[in-house]
Protein backbone atom coordinates (compact mmCIF):
# COMPACT_ATOMS: atom_id res chain seq x y z
CA UNK A 1 0.00 0.00 0.00
CA UNK A 2 2.80 2.08 1.30
CA UNK A 3 4.62 1.81 -2.40
CA UNK A 4 1.45 2.33 -3.87
CA UNK A 5 0.96 5.77 -2.54
CA UNK A 6 4.36 6.43 -3.35
CA UNK A 7 3.86 5.76 -7.33
CA UNK A 8 1.08 8.41 -6.99
CA UNK A 9 2.78 11.24 -5.94
CA UNK A 10 5.58 10.07 -8.27
CA UNK A 11 3.15 9.86 -10.90
CA UNK A 12 1.83 13.34 -9.65
CA UNK A 13 5.39 15.03 -10.19
CA UNK A 14 5.70 13.29 -13.40
CA UNK A 15 2.90 14.86 -14.71
CA UNK A 16 2.91 18.35 -13.38
CA UNK A 17 6.37 18.94 -13.81
CA UNK A 18 6.06 18.91 -17.73
CA UNK A 19 4.36 21.32 -19.77
CA UNK A 20 2.09 18.84 -21.52
CA UNK A 21 -0.98 19.34 -18.79
CA UNK A 22 -1.52 22.60 -19.35
CA UNK A 23 -0.76 23.17 -22.70
CA UNK A 24 -3.65 20.46 -23.29
CA UNK A 25 -5.77 22.39 -20.55
CA UNK A 26 -5.17 26.05 -22.07
CA UNK A 27 -7.03 24.06 -25.43
CA UNK A 28 -9.77 22.54 -23.50
CA UNK A 29 -10.83 25.38 -22.25
CA UNK A 30 -10.71 28.06 -25.04
CA UNK A 31 -12.22 24.84 -27.42
CA UNK A 32 -15.04 24.34 -24.44
CA UNK A 33 -15.54 28.31 -24.00
CA UNK A 34 -15.82 28.91 -27.69
CA UNK A 35 -18.30 26.13 -28.36
CA UNK A 36 -20.55 27.07 -25.12
CA UNK A 37 -20.57 30.68 -26.16
CA UNK A 38 -21.48 29.60 -29.69
CA UNK A 39 -24.09 26.88 -28.88
CA UNK A 40 -25.78 29.09 -26.19
CA UNK A 41 -25.97 31.97 -29.02
CA UNK A 42 -27.36 29.53 -31.68
CA UNK A 43 -29.97 27.26 -29.27
CA UNK A 44 -31.62 30.65 -28.13
CA UNK A 45 -31.30 33.83 -30.72
CA UNK A 46 -33.75 33.70 -33.02
CA UNK A 47 -31.45 33.60 -36.09
CA UNK A 48 -32.56 32.53 -39.78
CA UNK A 49 -31.85 28.64 -40.52
CA UNK A 50 -31.23 28.27 -36.65
CA UNK A 51 -33.29 25.39 -34.77
CA UNK A 52 -34.96 29.01 -33.04
CA UNK A 53 -35.47 28.96 -29.17
CA UNK A 54 -35.40 25.95 -27.68
CA UNK A 55 -37.03 25.12 -24.19
CA UNK A 56 -34.99 26.14 -21.22
CA UNK A 57 -34.18 22.75 -20.51
CA UNK A 58 -32.72 21.31 -23.70
CA UNK A 59 -30.76 24.27 -24.49
CA UNK A 60 -29.06 24.51 -21.07
CA UNK A 61 -28.33 20.51 -21.10
CA UNK A 62 -26.99 21.28 -24.87
CA UNK A 63 -24.73 24.22 -23.71
CA UNK A 64 -23.78 22.38 -20.32
CA UNK A 65 -22.47 19.37 -21.89
CA UNK A 66 -19.80 21.61 -25.03
CA UNK A 67 -16.96 19.73 -23.23
CA UNK A 68 -18.41 16.10 -23.82
CA UNK A 69 -19.49 16.88 -27.05
CA UNK A 70 -16.35 18.06 -28.55
CA UNK A 71 -13.23 18.53 -25.68
CA UNK A 72 -12.71 14.44 -24.57
CA UNK A 73 -9.93 14.63 -27.20
CA UNK A 74 -7.85 16.36 -24.32
CA UNK A 75 -7.95 14.01 -21.20
CA UNK A 76 -7.99 11.47 -24.03
CA UNK A 77 -4.63 12.36 -25.74
CA UNK A 78 -3.33 13.39 -22.26
CA UNK A 79 -3.79 9.62 -20.84
CA UNK A 80 -1.97 8.48 -24.10
CA UNK A 81 0.71 11.03 -23.87
CA UNK A 82 1.36 10.23 -20.33
CA UNK A 83 1.75 6.25 -21.08
CA UNK A 84 3.73 6.66 -24.68
CA UNK A 85 6.09 9.03 -23.36
CA UNK A 86 7.70 6.83 -21.26
CA UNK A 87 8.62 4.72 -24.11
CA UNK A 88 9.43 8.00 -26.38
CA UNK A 89 12.02 9.11 -23.48
CA UNK A 90 13.00 6.09 -22.56
CA UNK A 91 11.97 6.51 -19.29
CA UNK A 92 11.09 3.60 -17.87
CA UNK A 93 14.54 2.12 -17.27
CA UNK A 94 14.25 4.68 -14.12
CA UNK A 95 11.16 4.64 -13.46
CA UNK A 96 11.45 0.76 -13.46
CA UNK A 97 14.72 0.59 -11.40
CA UNK A 98 13.09 2.56 -8.76
CA UNK A 99 10.17 0.39 -8.81
CA UNK A 100 10.57 -3.19 -10.33
CA UNK A 101 7.08 -4.13 -9.60
CA UNK A 102 5.84 -3.04 -12.31
CA UNK A 103 2.00 -3.37 -11.31
CA UNK A 104 2.49 -1.26 -8.79
CA UNK A 105 3.50 1.46 -11.57
CA UNK A 106 0.80 1.06 -13.22
CA UNK A 107 -1.51 1.54 -10.67
CA UNK A 108 0.14 4.93 -9.52
CA UNK A 109 -0.64 5.58 -13.10
CA UNK A 110 -3.77 4.21 -13.53
CA UNK A 111 -4.98 6.66 -10.19
CA UNK A 112 -3.31 10.03 -11.32
CA UNK A 113 -5.06 9.24 -15.05
CA UNK A 114 -7.97 9.25 -13.57
CA UNK A 115 -7.36 12.65 -11.21
CA UNK A 116 -6.13 14.44 -13.93
CA UNK A 117 -9.01 13.51 -16.20
CA UNK A 118 -10.86 14.55 -13.39
CA UNK A 119 -9.49 18.18 -13.32
CA UNK A 120 -10.01 18.18 -16.91
CA UNK A 121 -13.71 17.34 -16.40
CA UNK A 122 -13.83 20.36 -13.86
CA UNK A 123 -12.11 23.01 -15.85
CA UNK A 124 -14.62 21.63 -18.91
CA UNK A 125 -17.61 22.52 -16.72
CA UNK A 126 -16.87 25.42 -15.24
CA UNK A 127 -15.56 26.73 -18.58
CA UNK A 128 -18.89 25.82 -20.39
CA UNK A 129 -21.18 27.47 -17.25
CA UNK A 130 -18.81 30.29 -17.46
CA UNK A 131 -19.36 30.43 -21.13
CA UNK A 132 -22.48 29.06 -21.87
CA UNK A 133 -24.69 30.72 -19.04
CA UNK A 134 -24.15 34.34 -19.67
CA UNK A 135 -24.82 33.90 -23.65
CA UNK A 136 -28.22 32.43 -22.62
CA UNK A 137 -29.23 34.49 -19.63
CA UNK A 138 -28.69 37.29 -22.24
CA UNK A 139 -31.28 36.05 -24.92
CA UNK A 140 -33.85 35.35 -21.88
CA UNK A 141 -33.62 31.64 -21.55
CA UNK A 142 -33.08 29.97 -18.09
CA UNK A 143 -29.83 29.05 -17.15
CA UNK A 144 -30.81 26.33 -14.64
CA UNK A 145 -28.08 26.60 -13.17
CA UNK A 146 -29.42 25.62 -9.59
CA UNK A 147 -31.19 22.60 -10.77
CA UNK A 148 -29.96 19.16 -9.95
CA UNK A 149 -30.43 17.69 -13.54
CA UNK A 150 -27.79 20.91 -14.43
CA UNK A 151 -25.60 19.87 -11.17
CA UNK A 152 -25.66 16.15 -12.16
CA UNK A 153 -24.78 16.25 -15.49
CA UNK A 154 -21.75 18.97 -14.72
CA UNK A 155 -20.55 16.26 -12.15
CA UNK A 156 -20.97 13.26 -15.05
CA UNK A 157 -18.74 15.41 -17.74
CA UNK A 158 -16.27 15.53 -14.38
CA UNK A 159 -16.91 11.07 -14.81
CA UNK A 160 -16.36 10.92 -18.11
CA UNK A 161 -13.40 13.03 -18.54
CA UNK A 162 -11.86 10.75 -15.93
CA UNK A 163 -12.75 7.83 -18.00
CA UNK A 164 -11.62 9.19 -20.91
CA UNK A 165 -8.29 9.87 -19.45
CA UNK A 166 -8.13 6.16 -18.32
CA UNK A 167 -8.80 5.01 -21.91
CA UNK A 168 -5.91 7.06 -23.26
CA UNK A 169 -4.11 5.38 -20.65
CA UNK A 170 -4.97 1.82 -21.83
CA UNK A 171 -4.43 2.80 -25.22
CA UNK A 172 -1.80 4.31 -25.08
CA UNK A 173 0.15 1.24 -22.87
CA UNK A 174 -1.08 -0.78 -25.35
CA UNK A 175 0.12 0.69 -28.59
CA UNK A 176 3.68 2.23 -26.81
CA UNK A 177 3.95 4.22 -30.18
CA UNK A 178 3.68 7.99 -29.48
CA UNK A 179 3.13 8.68 -32.90
CA UNK A 180 0.60 6.12 -33.23
CA UNK A 181 -1.39 6.82 -30.30
CA UNK A 182 -1.32 10.73 -31.11
CA UNK A 183 -2.81 9.72 -34.49
CA UNK A 184 -5.43 7.36 -33.53
CA UNK A 185 -6.65 9.70 -30.69
CA UNK A 186 -7.17 12.89 -33.05
CA UNK A 187 -8.56 10.50 -36.58
CA UNK A 188 -11.09 8.59 -34.64
CA UNK A 189 -12.37 11.16 -32.43
CA UNK A 190 -12.04 13.65 -34.60
CA UNK A 191 -13.66 12.34 -37.77
CA UNK A 192 -13.59 8.32 -37.95
CA UNK A 193 -16.34 8.42 -34.90
CA UNK A 194 -18.42 11.62 -35.79
CA UNK A 195 -18.94 10.66 -39.00
CA UNK A 196 -19.88 6.65 -38.28
CA UNK A 197 -22.45 7.90 -35.45
CA UNK A 198 -24.19 10.26 -38.02
CA UNK A 199 -23.81 7.62 -41.12
CA UNK A 200 -25.16 4.68 -38.27
CA UNK A 201 -28.53 6.66 -38.09
CA UNK A 202 -29.45 5.64 -41.48
CA UNK A 203 -30.08 1.51 -40.19
CA UNK A 204 -31.88 0.18 -37.39
CA UNK A 205 -29.23 -2.19 -36.62
CA UNK A 206 -26.17 -0.05 -37.70
CA UNK A 207 -27.80 2.24 -35.07
CA UNK A 208 -27.57 0.12 -31.93
CA UNK A 209 -24.55 -0.93 -32.69
CA UNK A 210 -23.32 3.08 -33.22
CA UNK A 211 -24.77 3.32 -29.44
CA UNK A 212 -21.93 1.84 -28.03
CA UNK A 213 -18.72 3.61 -29.46
CA UNK A 214 -17.38 5.65 -27.05
CA UNK A 215 -18.54 9.01 -27.80
CA UNK A 216 -21.88 7.88 -27.88
CA UNK A 217 -22.00 5.93 -24.71
CA UNK A 218 -20.36 9.31 -22.95
CA UNK A 219 -23.61 11.43 -24.42
CA UNK A 220 -25.82 8.44 -22.52
CA UNK A 221 -23.50 8.67 -19.13
CA UNK A 222 -23.95 12.26 -19.31
CA UNK A 223 -27.38 12.76 -20.93
CA UNK A 224 -27.06 15.35 -23.45
CA UNK A 225 -24.81 15.88 -26.34
CA UNK A 226 -24.23 17.71 -29.95
CA UNK A 227 -24.71 14.77 -32.07
CA UNK A 228 -26.70 12.88 -30.03
CA UNK A 229 -28.94 15.80 -30.31
CA UNK A 230 -29.55 15.99 -34.01
CA UNK A 231 -31.75 13.56 -33.99
CA UNK A 232 -34.49 15.37 -31.46
CA UNK A 233 -33.64 18.79 -33.29
CA UNK A 234 -34.13 17.60 -36.60
CA UNK A 235 -37.03 15.10 -36.80
CA UNK A 236 -36.16 14.19 -40.64
CA UNK A 237 -32.99 12.52 -39.23
CA UNK A 238 -34.24 9.11 -39.30
CA UNK A 239 -34.18 6.32 -37.10
CA UNK A 240 -33.59 7.65 -32.98
CA UNK A 241 -32.70 4.67 -31.79
CA UNK A 242 -33.15 4.43 -27.73
CA UNK A 243 -30.09 5.50 -26.31
CA UNK A 244 -28.08 3.38 -23.83
CA UNK A 245 -28.85 4.34 -19.96
CA UNK A 246 -26.41 6.62 -17.89
CA UNK A 247 -25.10 3.43 -16.16
CA UNK A 248 -24.45 1.60 -19.34
CA UNK A 249 -22.88 4.50 -21.42
CA UNK A 250 -20.92 4.53 -18.01
CA UNK A 251 -20.54 1.11 -18.23
CA UNK A 252 -19.13 1.16 -21.56
CA UNK A 253 -16.94 3.30 -21.26
CA UNK A 254 -15.40 1.64 -18.02
CA UNK A 255 -15.05 -1.45 -19.58
CA UNK A 256 -13.48 0.09 -22.64
CA UNK A 257 -10.73 1.20 -20.45
CA UNK A 258 -10.35 -1.81 -18.18
CA UNK A 259 -10.06 -3.91 -20.82
CA UNK A 260 -6.79 -1.70 -22.50
CA UNK A 261 -5.72 -1.46 -19.42
CA UNK A 262 -5.51 -5.03 -18.49
CA UNK A 263 -4.31 -6.39 -21.94
CA UNK A 264 -1.60 -3.71 -21.74
CA UNK A 265 -0.81 -5.32 -18.39
CA UNK A 266 -0.48 -8.39 -19.59
CA UNK A 267 1.55 -7.79 -22.85
CA UNK A 268 3.98 -4.50 -23.32
CA UNK A 269 4.16 -3.87 -19.57
CA UNK A 270 6.00 -7.37 -19.30
CA UNK A 271 7.85 -6.81 -22.21
CA UNK A 272 12.07 -6.52 -21.47
CA UNK A 273 12.87 -2.95 -21.52
CA UNK A 274 15.45 -1.35 -23.88
CA UNK B 1 28.71 3.71 5.70
CA UNK B 2 27.01 1.62 3.02
CA UNK B 3 28.48 -1.89 2.11
CA UNK B 4 28.50 -3.16 -0.98
CA UNK B 5 26.97 -6.71 -1.86
CA UNK B 6 28.79 -9.08 -4.68
CA UNK B 7 27.22 -8.79 -7.99
CA UNK B 8 26.99 -12.79 -9.31
CA UNK B 9 26.55 -13.38 -12.68
CA UNK B 10 26.36 -17.05 -13.42
CA UNK B 11 26.02 -18.87 -16.58
CA UNK B 12 23.45 -15.85 -17.88
CA UNK B 13 22.71 -16.43 -21.60
CA UNK B 14 20.24 -14.24 -23.01
CA UNK B 15 18.76 -15.00 -26.72
CA UNK B 16 16.62 -12.73 -28.94
CA UNK B 17 15.25 -15.14 -31.35
CA UNK B 18 17.98 -16.68 -33.04
CA UNK B 19 20.32 -14.57 -32.15
CA UNK B 20 22.63 -15.14 -28.43
CA UNK B 21 23.17 -11.29 -27.23
CA UNK B 22 24.80 -13.03 -23.96
CA UNK B 23 26.42 -16.75 -24.07
CA UNK B 24 27.22 -18.15 -20.69
CA UNK B 25 28.38 -15.17 -18.78
CA UNK B 26 29.99 -15.79 -15.31
CA UNK B 27 31.74 -13.39 -13.57
CA UNK B 28 31.84 -11.92 -10.02
CA UNK B 29 32.34 -8.31 -9.04
CA UNK B 30 33.37 -7.47 -5.40
CA UNK B 31 32.77 -5.44 -3.02
CA UNK B 32 35.22 -1.82 -2.21
CA UNK B 33 36.67 -2.66 -5.94
CA UNK B 34 35.95 -1.05 -9.01
CA UNK B 35 35.19 -3.88 -12.04
CA UNK B 36 35.50 -2.62 -15.61
CA UNK B 37 32.70 -4.83 -17.89
CA UNK B 38 34.67 -4.19 -21.31
CA UNK B 39 33.86 -5.12 -24.42
CA UNK B 40 33.26 -3.55 -28.02
CA UNK B 41 29.85 -2.47 -29.08
CA UNK B 42 27.43 -5.36 -29.04
CA UNK B 43 29.41 -7.52 -27.02
CA UNK B 44 26.54 -8.10 -24.69
CA UNK B 45 27.09 -5.36 -22.02
CA UNK B 46 24.19 -3.69 -21.71
CA UNK B 47 22.04 -7.12 -22.55
CA UNK B 48 24.09 -8.48 -19.12
CA UNK B 49 23.61 -5.10 -16.83
CA UNK B 50 19.74 -4.89 -17.89
CA UNK B 51 18.96 -8.53 -16.91
CA UNK B 52 21.18 -7.64 -13.74
CA UNK B 53 18.68 -5.23 -12.88
CA UNK B 54 15.66 -6.51 -13.55
CA UNK B 55 14.85 -4.81 -16.96
CA UNK B 56 15.24 -8.07 -19.11
CA UNK B 57 14.70 -11.29 -18.27
CA UNK B 58 17.23 -14.01 -18.94
CA UNK B 59 16.78 -16.67 -21.18
CA UNK B 60 19.11 -19.04 -18.57
CA UNK B 61 20.85 -18.45 -15.80
CA UNK B 62 20.82 -16.10 -13.06
CA UNK B 63 22.16 -12.54 -11.97
CA UNK B 64 21.34 -11.32 -8.86
CA UNK B 65 22.86 -8.98 -5.55
CA UNK B 66 24.59 -11.44 -3.60
CA UNK B 67 21.67 -14.23 -4.22
CA UNK B 68 19.09 -11.98 -4.60
CA UNK B 69 17.33 -10.62 -7.73
CA UNK B 70 16.83 -7.02 -8.16
CA UNK B 71 13.09 -6.90 -8.38
CA UNK B 72 13.52 -9.26 -4.99
CA UNK B 73 15.65 -6.71 -3.30
CA UNK B 74 13.74 -5.33 0.04
CA UNK B 75 14.03 -1.25 -1.35
CA UNK B 76 16.15 -2.39 -4.19
CA UNK B 77 17.55 1.86 -4.58
CA UNK B 78 18.89 1.74 -0.94
CA UNK B 79 20.77 -1.33 -1.90
CA UNK B 80 21.80 -0.80 -5.40
CA UNK B 81 22.15 2.60 -7.83
CA UNK B 82 21.98 2.63 -11.24
CA UNK B 83 22.54 4.40 -14.39
CA UNK B 84 22.20 2.52 -17.85
CA UNK B 85 21.91 5.30 -20.54
CA UNK B 86 22.21 9.05 -20.68
CA UNK B 87 19.54 9.34 -22.62
CA UNK B 88 16.84 8.45 -20.51
CA UNK B 89 15.29 11.90 -19.23
CA UNK B 90 12.09 13.68 -20.57
CA UNK B 91 13.91 16.86 -22.61
CA UNK B 92 10.94 18.84 -20.84
CA UNK B 93 11.40 18.11 -17.22
CA UNK B 94 14.46 19.36 -15.06
CA UNK B 95 17.10 17.98 -13.61
CA UNK B 96 15.89 18.36 -10.39
CA UNK B 97 12.29 17.31 -11.10
CA UNK B 98 13.55 14.27 -12.33
CA UNK B 99 15.14 12.97 -9.34
CA UNK B 100 12.41 13.87 -7.24
CA UNK B 101 10.09 11.53 -8.78
CA UNK B 102 12.58 9.08 -8.62
CA UNK B 103 13.24 10.31 -5.11
CA UNK B 104 8.88 9.53 -4.35
CA UNK B 105 8.35 6.56 -5.93
CA UNK B 106 11.42 5.05 -4.05
CA UNK B 107 10.12 6.85 -0.73
CA UNK B 108 14.00 7.84 -0.49
CA UNK B 109 14.22 11.19 2.24
CA UNK B 110 13.58 13.89 -0.14
CA UNK B 111 17.08 16.09 1.33
CA UNK B 112 18.97 13.50 -0.91
CA UNK B 113 17.86 15.24 -3.81
CA UNK B 114 20.05 17.92 -3.50
CA UNK B 115 22.53 16.04 -1.82
CA UNK B 116 23.48 14.13 -4.43
CA UNK B 117 22.67 16.91 -6.96
CA UNK B 118 25.77 18.68 -4.85
CA UNK B 119 27.83 15.48 -5.32
CA UNK B 120 27.78 15.60 -8.87
CA UNK B 121 28.37 19.14 -8.78
CA UNK B 122 25.05 19.69 -10.40
CA UNK B 123 23.19 22.05 -8.50
CA UNK B 124 23.31 24.94 -10.52
CA UNK B 125 21.95 23.36 -13.52
CA UNK B 126 19.39 21.21 -11.64
CA UNK B 127 16.70 23.74 -12.48
CA UNK B 128 17.28 23.69 -16.08
CA UNK B 129 15.10 21.67 -18.52
CA UNK B 130 17.49 18.18 -19.32
CA UNK B 131 16.83 18.95 -23.26
CA UNK B 132 19.68 21.37 -22.90
CA UNK B 133 22.04 19.33 -20.90
CA UNK B 134 25.08 18.56 -22.42
CA UNK B 135 26.12 14.54 -22.77
CA UNK B 136 28.39 15.26 -19.35
CA UNK B 137 25.48 17.17 -17.57
CA UNK B 138 23.54 14.03 -18.02
CA UNK B 139 25.98 11.56 -17.05
CA UNK B 140 26.11 13.26 -14.00
CA UNK B 141 22.58 13.74 -13.73
CA UNK B 142 22.41 9.56 -14.53
CA UNK B 143 24.83 8.92 -11.40
CA UNK B 144 23.20 11.37 -9.29
CA UNK B 145 20.19 8.98 -9.72
CA UNK B 146 22.18 6.03 -9.33
CA UNK B 147 23.28 7.85 -5.81
CA UNK B 148 20.06 8.93 -4.58
CA UNK B 149 19.11 5.92 -1.80
CA UNK B 150 23.39 5.83 -0.90
CA UNK B 151 23.96 2.46 -2.51
CA UNK B 152 26.45 -0.07 -1.28
CA UNK B 153 26.45 -1.41 -4.99
CA UNK B 154 26.74 0.98 -8.16
CA UNK B 155 26.29 -0.41 -11.72
CA UNK B 156 27.15 2.25 -14.46
CA UNK B 157 26.87 1.56 -18.28
CA UNK B 158 29.28 3.33 -19.67
CA UNK B 159 29.47 6.42 -17.35
CA UNK B 160 32.63 7.75 -19.10
CA UNK B 161 31.23 8.29 -22.07
CA UNK B 162 31.09 11.56 -23.23
CA UNK B 163 32.72 13.22 -20.64
CA UNK B 164 35.21 15.97 -21.65
CA UNK B 165 39.24 15.74 -19.76
CA UNK B 166 38.11 17.71 -16.85
CA UNK B 167 34.97 15.54 -16.60
CA UNK B 168 37.14 11.86 -17.09
CA UNK B 169 38.96 13.13 -14.30
CA UNK B 170 36.50 14.07 -11.94
CA UNK B 171 34.63 10.64 -12.28
CA UNK B 172 37.43 8.42 -11.88
CA UNK B 173 38.59 10.51 -8.50
CA UNK B 174 34.62 9.71 -7.38
CA UNK B 175 34.82 6.27 -8.40
CA UNK B 176 37.72 5.62 -6.49
CA UNK B 177 36.27 7.43 -3.23
CA UNK B 178 33.16 5.51 -3.83
CA UNK B 179 35.01 1.88 -3.65
CA UNK B 180 37.61 3.02 -1.18
CA UNK B 181 34.22 3.53 1.13
CA UNK B 182 33.64 -0.10 0.38
CA UNK B 183 30.86 0.22 -2.26
CA UNK B 184 30.95 -2.47 -5.01
CA UNK B 185 31.31 -1.10 -8.61
CA UNK B 186 30.65 -2.33 -11.76
CA UNK B 187 31.49 -0.27 -14.90
CA UNK B 188 30.95 -1.01 -18.90
CA UNK B 189 32.63 0.46 -20.96
CA UNK B 190 33.64 0.49 -24.65
CA UNK B 191 37.28 2.17 -24.50
CA UNK B 192 39.58 0.05 -22.10
CA UNK B 193 42.14 3.17 -21.78
CA UNK B 194 38.99 5.37 -20.75
CA UNK B 195 39.05 2.59 -17.26
CA UNK B 196 41.95 1.29 -17.15
CA UNK B 197 43.37 3.69 -13.97
CA UNK B 198 39.82 3.58 -12.61
CA UNK B 199 39.40 -0.21 -12.25
CA UNK B 200 40.89 -2.69 -10.14
CA UNK B 201 39.45 -5.98 -11.93
CA UNK B 202 38.45 -6.40 -15.38
CA UNK B 203 36.02 -8.38 -17.29
CA UNK B 204 35.95 -8.68 -20.58
CA UNK B 205 33.59 -9.68 -23.06
CA UNK B 206 33.18 -10.33 -26.74
CA UNK B 207 30.68 -11.68 -28.99
CA UNK B 208 28.81 -12.45 -25.74
CA UNK B 209 31.07 -14.57 -24.26
CA UNK B 210 33.80 -13.86 -21.37
CA UNK B 211 37.19 -13.72 -22.93
CA UNK B 212 39.02 -12.65 -19.73
CA UNK B 213 38.18 -12.15 -16.39
CA UNK B 214 40.57 -10.85 -13.42
CA UNK B 215 42.72 -8.13 -11.99
CA UNK B 216 43.66 -5.61 -14.34
CA UNK B 217 47.23 -6.83 -14.19
CA UNK B 218 46.54 -10.11 -14.97
CA UNK B 219 45.49 -8.20 -18.79
CA UNK B 220 48.91 -7.26 -19.12
CA UNK B 221 50.90 -10.15 -17.70
CA UNK B 222 50.41 -12.60 -20.41
CA UNK B 223 52.92 -10.29 -22.59
CA UNK B 224 56.12 -10.49 -21.71
CA UNK B 225 58.38 -7.29 -21.13
CA UNK B 226 60.28 -6.02 -23.30
CA UNK B 227 63.05 -3.50 -23.36
CA UNK B 228 64.29 -1.39 -26.54
CA UNK B 229 67.96 -0.57 -26.46
CA UNK B 230 70.46 0.66 -28.96
CA UNK B 231 74.01 2.01 -28.97
CA UNK B 232 76.89 2.89 -31.78
CA UNK B 233 78.32 -0.63 -31.47
CA UNK B 234 75.02 -2.35 -31.77
CA UNK B 235 76.66 -6.04 -32.23
CA UNK B 236 79.11 -5.37 -29.27
CA UNK B 237 75.70 -4.59 -27.42
CA UNK B 238 73.94 -7.78 -28.69
CA UNK B 239 76.93 -9.86 -27.54
CA UNK B 240 77.24 -8.58 -24.34
CA UNK B 241 72.77 -8.89 -23.42
CA UNK B 242 73.04 -12.55 -25.23
CA UNK B 243 75.68 -13.13 -22.47
CA UNK B 244 73.56 -12.08 -19.68
CA UNK B 245 70.70 -14.14 -20.98
CA UNK B 246 68.87 -11.38 -22.63
CA UNK B 247 67.06 -12.64 -25.76
CA UNK B 248 68.04 -9.82 -28.50
CA UNK B 249 65.23 -9.49 -31.66
CA UNK B 250 67.75 -8.60 -34.36
CA UNK B 251 66.39 -5.91 -36.03
CA UNK B 252 66.48 -5.06 -39.85
CA UNK B 253 68.17 -1.68 -38.96
CA UNK B 254 67.71 0.44 -35.84
CA UNK B 255 67.32 0.15 -32.31
CA UNK B 256 67.72 -3.80 -30.57
CA UNK B 257 63.92 -5.15 -28.87
CA UNK B 258 65.11 -7.32 -26.07
CA UNK B 259 63.04 -9.78 -24.42
CA UNK B 260 63.94 -11.70 -20.75
CA UNK B 261 65.98 -9.05 -19.46
CA UNK B 262 64.42 -5.87 -17.52
CA UNK B 263 66.03 -2.64 -18.34
CA UNK B 264 67.77 -2.56 -15.73
CA UNK B 265 69.44 -6.22 -16.32
CA UNK B 266 70.09 -4.68 -19.95
CA UNK B 267 71.83 -1.39 -18.73
CA UNK B 268 74.14 -3.05 -16.23
CA UNK B 269 74.99 -5.91 -18.91
CA UNK B 270 76.30 -3.16 -21.31
CA UNK B 271 77.87 -1.17 -18.23
CA UNK B 272 79.91 -4.81 -17.66
CA UNK B 273 80.61 -4.60 -21.26
CA UNK B 274 81.81 -1.14 -21.45
CA UNK B 275 79.75 -0.46 -23.83
CA UNK B 276 77.97 3.10 -24.01
CA UNK B 277 74.17 3.64 -24.79
CA UNK B 278 72.42 5.67 -26.58
CA UNK B 279 68.72 4.72 -26.15
CA UNK B 280 67.64 2.43 -22.96
CA UNK B 281 63.41 2.24 -23.11
CA UNK B 282 61.02 -0.30 -21.76
CA UNK B 283 58.05 -1.15 -23.82
CA UNK B 284 55.01 -2.20 -21.61
CA UNK B 285 52.73 -3.76 -24.36
CA UNK B 286 49.95 -1.10 -23.63
CA UNK B 287 46.72 -2.70 -22.72
CA UNK B 288 44.71 -1.46 -25.51
CA UNK B 289 46.25 -3.35 -28.24
CA UNK B 290 45.56 -6.35 -25.53
CA UNK B 291 42.15 -5.61 -25.07
CA UNK B 292 41.29 -5.30 -29.00
CA UNK B 293 43.50 -8.67 -29.66
CA UNK B 294 41.23 -10.33 -26.98
CA UNK B 295 38.04 -8.59 -28.60
CA UNK B 296 38.97 -8.64 -31.74
CA UNK B 297 36.57 -10.57 -34.35
CA UNK B 298 39.76 -13.40 -35.18
CA UNK B 299 41.23 -13.48 -32.13
CA UNK B 300 44.98 -14.67 -32.88
CA UNK B 301 47.25 -14.71 -29.96
CA UNK B 302 50.37 -14.96 -32.30
CA UNK B 303 49.92 -11.90 -33.67
CA UNK B 304 51.86 -8.48 -32.16
CA UNK B 305 50.00 -5.67 -32.14
CA UNK B 306 50.86 -2.22 -33.15
CA UNK B 307 52.55 -0.61 -30.09
CA UNK B 308 52.45 2.86 -29.20
CA UNK B 309 55.16 2.65 -27.05
CA UNK B 310 57.55 2.58 -29.55
CA UNK B 311 56.11 5.15 -31.59
CA UNK B 312 56.77 7.24 -28.66
CA UNK B 313 60.85 5.86 -28.07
Amino acid sequence: MRAVTRAIAAELVRVFSLRTWWVLAIVLVAYVGITAGGFAFFVTADTEGGPGPLPAEVAAQLVYSSTTSVALVIPLLFGALAATSEYRWRTLTPTFLAQPRRTVVLVGRLVVAILVGALYGVMGAVTSVAAGAPVLAANGVDTLLGEPEVLGLLARTVLACALWSLLGLGLGALLTSQIAAIVIVLVFTQFIEPILRVVAGAWDWSAELARYLPGAATDSLVGAGIIASVGQLDPTVPGVVEPLTRLEGGLVLATLSVVFVAVAAVTTLRRDID
Amino acid sequence: MPSGTPITIEHLTKRYGAVTAVDDVTFTAMPGRVTGFLGPNGAGKTTTLRVLLGLARATEGTATFGGTAYAALDEPARRVGASLSSDVFHPGRSGRDHLRVLQLATGIERDRVDAVLQRVGMIDAADRRVGGYSLGMRQRLGLAAALLGDPGTLVLDEPINGLDPAGITWIRVFLRELAAEGRTILLSSHVLSEVAQTVDDVVVIARGRIVMAGPLAELSAGTAARVRVDASDRAALAAAITAAGGVVETPSAGALTVTGLDADAVGRAALGARVPLTLLTPISDDLESVFLRLTSDHPDPDARPVNSGEVAA
